[in-house]
């Protein structure tokens, strides 16, 4: 072993790395916000919807949660061209990111949805509550708290993932960090602090996560 | 008195030898009416196993041409780019026709001819986009692969405002060009001869050139028969439109101006 470590070789690209995880952040947010809208809407439409949206938002489940995330990621980008549809390598990571959130928080949100006791609807009912409050107050209130860590791991995990729109040379955290190798060729020194970086965000977040859900998603 | 002639024939004969692995190179050529020429065994479209098993590419129809202009046959030797000039200096092989590219160490041990094929980095791009030197590139987006040369001459000297999109790989980068993610990309003229081959709808143009190695013919020192012989071929061919037609072909651009 004769590597000599060198994190000095790293301070010259500081504002890469530091523009880098602005992107990591903003996608994380955005596409969270976005992603998880998408689930309330495809779980609501899946337990309550008529038959042919639910069979929809079905098969939209289950194509994306069975296909890897950078292929999702490189139809957006190379495949959707050739139908016409050209987008910016942002516009197609903020797309892949929430198309995918989107699918594995219509599961899980459904999942707190079937859980709640078909007792607690028809109590709902009989108040004279519409459909919406329904959905509102009785249904999805208490599915979110059910599911609510599910959820955190899965914007977690979603957060992680977001490393792999640099292959699409989308600017993010992970682009940043293959730039810095490819030209002062310290992968230790750049991948070491890339994944403490990335740690540190997940720690941020979860952390985050907890307070929204102290705050706004817990039940009595 | 038997034993020394017999040593003095042996020396006679070794100088005989000596002699004769010296003789003119284009000599023996014309005499065995064979020509052997070292090609690439597997770098496209230079030289490679084609359909039929049998080598084919700008060297291999470059060395057809040669031996056709010679009025010789001429016997193909597929050799890889490590083992190419070895080929030439153990005399297994009369020319090496294979992208050899020009520097000191290689100088140093073999001859070159003029140059017969362009071998560069380059921009290049659609045939409506309007750029001819770096500088134009301004404002524009580029595609590139993440730390090849040509992403480094780009980062380096494109104008502040140019959009540098990094790929992973010289597949990505393809891609990306390909499916009109980008309009112009910096790389080889191989790789743009590559996406105008299996893509001819979108030709990848050569726009400028960056860092130029063109490939030249390889024989060994000391053969300035042989040299004159193939400059004189190959400044006919350059005249004539054979080295155009061959880099049309293969490479799927004109020769770059100044060839």
């Amino acid at each position: 072993m004769t590597y000599h470590l060198e994190f000095s070789a790293l301070l010259p690209y500081w504002q890469d790395l530091a523009w880098g995880l602005w992107f990591t952040i903003v996608l994380t947010a955005v596409s969270t916000v976005v992603g998880i809208a998408v689930g309330t809407l495809g779980a609501s439409a899946r337990s309550f919807g008529p038959p042919w949206l639910s069979g929809l938002v079905r098969v939209y489940v289950e194509l994306i949660r069975n296909t890897p995330f950078i292929v999702q990621l490189f139809f957006i980008f190379f495949g959707l061209p050739a139908l016409g549809l050209k987008l910016s390598e942002t516009t197609a990571a903020f797309i892949a990111m929430v198309v995918n959130l989107g699918a594995y928080s219509t599961e899980i949100i459904r999942a707190g949805i079937d859980a709640i006791p078909k007792g607690h609807i028809e109590a709902g009912v009989s108040l004279a509550m519409t459909r919406l409050e329904v959905l509102r107050y009785i249904v999805l209130r208490q599915a979110f708290a059910k599911i609510y860590p599910a959820l955190s791991s899965q914007i977690v995990i979603v957060m992680l993932g977001s490393a792999v729109v640099s292959q699409i040379s989308a600017p993010d955290l992970t682009y940043a960090a293959n730039f810095i190798q490819s030209r002062n060729f310290r992968a230790f020194e750049v991948y070491f602090v890339v994944a403490l970086i990335y740690l540190m965000l997940s720690i941020l977040l979860r952390y985050l996560l907890r307070l929204i859900g102290d705050r706004f998603v817990k039940v009595g | 008195m038997s034993f020394f002639r017999a040593v003095a024939a042996g020396l006679l004969s070794v100088g005989l030898l000596a002699g004769a692995a010296h003789a003119d190179a284009l000599d023996s050529i014309m005499k065995a009416k064979v020509i052997k020429v070292a090609v690439p065994q597997d770098f496209a479209p230079f030289g490679s196993a084609g359909a039929d098993l049998k080598p084919q590419g700008l060297d291999v129809d470059m060395a057809n041409y040669i031996a056709e202009q010679l009025g010789v046959k001429a016997e193909i030797i597929a050799v890889t780019s490590a083992n190419r000039i070895p080929y030439l200096q153990t005399h297994k092989a009369d020319l090496v026709i294979s992208s050899l590219g020009k520097n000191a160490e290689r100088e140093a041990v073999i001859d070159f001819s003029a140059p017969y094929a362009p071998f560069f980095s380059g921009v290049f791009g659609t045939k409506d986009i309007a750029v001819a030197k770096i500088a134009d590139l301004a404002g524009k987006t580029i595609g590139a692969t993440r730390g090849a040369i040509e992403e480094q001459e780009i980062t380096k000297d494109a104008p502040k405002d140019t959009t540098i999109k990094r790929f992973e790989d010289n597949n990505a980068t393809i891609a990306a060009f390909v499916s009109g993610q980008v309009d112009l990309i910096a790389t080889g003229n191989v790789v743009a001869a590559a996406i105008t081959e299996k893509n001819p709808s979108r030709p990848a143009v050569t726009k400028f050139i960056m860092k130029d190695s063109p490939c030249y013919v390889g024989f060994n020192k000391n053969e300035p028969a042989l040299k004159a012989k193939v400059d004189e071929i190959i400044a006919k061919a350059k005249a004539d439109g054979t080295l155009n037609k061959f880099s049309e072909k293969w490479l799927k651009n004109p020769l770059p101006a100044g060839f």
